[in-house]
């Protein structure tokens, strides 16, 4: 391989040597090639999402954000906290597929639709679904990566299991066990003792999710979405995936804890607080202290 | 252009190169010296863990930031030796390398391993962690490890200098050095450092540091001979 390259000093030479350097991964972005002949296809549904297309309504709706170059350095980046993406890296908080994959299609046109609470990026769903497929579809262009990997494995999500006292309780124990109050708080309100001292992987600092004041959550509303966000952590900042160690039905029991932080009334806070209101002695405090229940 | 086809050409070389592994750490020559520094080493302060009690108990003497090791007579420890280029490409070692969690601190604090070798991640405290190696050529990720969660195991894929935090607990700090080659090794707390197994052949001697960057030196071995080969990084205040 090497020798025929080597005998063809034309185009052929100079690509052959793009290709070979991005294989060994020292060129990390590649200039010179057309964008649309990297990314690989986006289908969303029966959409074919078009990067050409996408290229014009990015430079309209999302440069002054993330940067002509998809480096998350537009010209607003620096007013902005949390800092807009870098598409370069490839790396994305909201997936359903396990910590360091890449999301699929569908996930990066959620992200687009809703947009991303407690951060500037807004709900982009008034755009026809053909548009925001074109943007996936360029936005995809400005890493290597999706040209030589596909996107992980959805995480399984098993059907919800009944809101009980004793999911909610098991839930609670899982809060103190695996000591998401470090940085969460231990009533959830993102005031742990690790909290102040978060940065993402930019050395941006970062704050935990208030589970008191929100409704909705970085990665979509549902319950399911709940589930999927400790499952697949989200990259880049320094919530970590729990998929090692959270398996099955016990993730709707955390699920169910975590719904009954929330300043909404939902079926888990409803039956909490009556339970709570005869048993609320019996609790051990979450915290450094606590063994849990 | 031209320099395009020269690149072109030494990449396809080492290319060339990589699909044919060779087997090594059997007899052959040595290259051994030590690792010291110019100039004046920043003073590493002191790691506060009274947040984790857990932890803090686990140390009868205070704990000391490891971003530079500095020793007596300018001697630095926890400096990555190994080699960048010149001989056969190493077969990747069926052995894992170990990366532990103890006391709150990164065991060993520089984990040194070669592309495509399996790494094995323990946590040994009674506190939860999160391991995130925040890579920028291989993919980033982040997991939880509990206490009494079995081990992770991993590979990367390649070449990189990746520092390693826990977000939980800020002041672990540690890297993963992977590298093209099984030939390496970090220097000990005085310093010195051995790279044996070489075969006959002229090499490139690389030595890193976090903070203090490379040095590369050539140095040919021709049997089963120790090459003495020291080193002298240039300390940078931070």
């Amino acid at each position: 391989m090497s020798r025929v390259a080597y005998r063809i000093p034309s185009i052929t030479a100079s690509i052959s040597f793009l290709l070979i350097a991005a294989s060994a991964g020292v060129a990390q972005t590649i200039h010179g090639l057309p964008r649309e002949g990297r990314g690989g296809d986006t289908k969303v549904n029966t959409r074919v999402g078009r990067p050409a297309a996408g290229k014009q309504e990015y430079t309209r709706y999302c440069a002054g954000c993330h940067g002509d170059h998809g480096d998350g350095v537009g010209e607003n980046a620096q007013w902005i906290e949390p800092r807009p993406r870098d598409f370069t890296q490839a790396v994305f908080k909201c997936r359903s597929t396990l910590s360091g994959s890449l999301p699929t299609d569908q996930d990066l046109i959620n992200t687009v639709r809703r947009g991303i609470v407690n951060s500037n990026m807004p709900q982009w769903r008034p755009l026809p679904d053909q548009m925001q497929a074109d943007l996936v579809a360029y936005i995809k262009t400005f890493s290597p990566r999706w040209a030589t990997e596909k996107a992980g494995t959805p995480v399984e999500i098993p059907p919800e299991t009944p809101v009980t006292t004793e999911s909610i309780l098991a839930g609670r124990a899982m809060f103190q066990k695996f000591e998401c109050w470090k940085c969460h708080g231990t009533a959830g309100r993102g005031d742990g003792p690790s909290a102040s001292s978060l940065t993402d992987s930019k050395d941006q600092p970062i704050h935990p999710y208030d589970f008191t004041t929100g409704t909705r959550f970085k990665c979509g509303t549902t319950n399911a979405d709940l589930y999927r966000i400790f499952m697949t952590g989200l990259d880049g900042t320094p919530m970590a995936s729990f998929a090692d160690n959270i398996k099955g039905d016990q993730g709707w029991d955390l699920v169910h804890y975590l719904r009954t932080l929330q300043p909404i009334r939902t079926p888990e806070s409803i039956l909490w607080k009556s339970w709570l209101a005869t048993h609320a002695s019996e609790l051990k405090p979450i915290g450094p202290e606590s063994g849990g229940r | 252009m031209h320099m395009k086809i020269a690149a072109s050409v030494a990449m396809c070389a080492l290319a060339t190169m990589a699909l044919v592994p060779s087997t090594h750490h059997s007899a052959g020559g040595t290259v051994a010296g030590k690792v010291t520094y110019t100039g004046t080493a920043p003073k590493m302060k002191q790691i506060d863990m009274a947040k984790e009690p857990s932890c803090a108990k686990q140390h009868a003497t205070p704990v000391m930031n490891e971003s530079v090791v500095a020793g007596e007579g300018n001697t630095l420890g926890d400096v990555v030796v190994y080699i960048s280029a010149g001989g056969a490409p190493s077969a990747v070692p069926s052995t894992p390398v170990t990366f532990e969690q103890k006391g709150c601190q990164y065991l060993p604090h520089v984990l040194p391993m070669q592309a495509g070798q399996q790494l094995e991640i323990k946590n040994d405290d009674q506190t939860s962690h999160n391991i995130h190696p925040m890579s920028q050529v291989n993919p980033e990720w982040n997991k939880s490890q509990p206490p009494g969660a079995p081990p992770i195991q991993t590979t990367y894929a390649k070449p990189e200098f990746i520092p390693v935090k826990c977000n939980v607990h800020p002041w672990m700090h540690g890297y993963f050095a992977v590298l093209n080659t099984s030939h390496s090794t970090v220097s000990g707390s005085n310093g010195t450092y051995s790279l044996s197994g070489l075969p006959p052949g002229k090499y490139t001697v690389t030595a890193w540091q976090e903070r203090f960057g490379t040095q590369s030196q050539e140095v040919t071995i021709a049997g089963s001979e120790t090459a003495k080969l020291d080193f002298s990084l240039k300390a940078t205040e931070y």
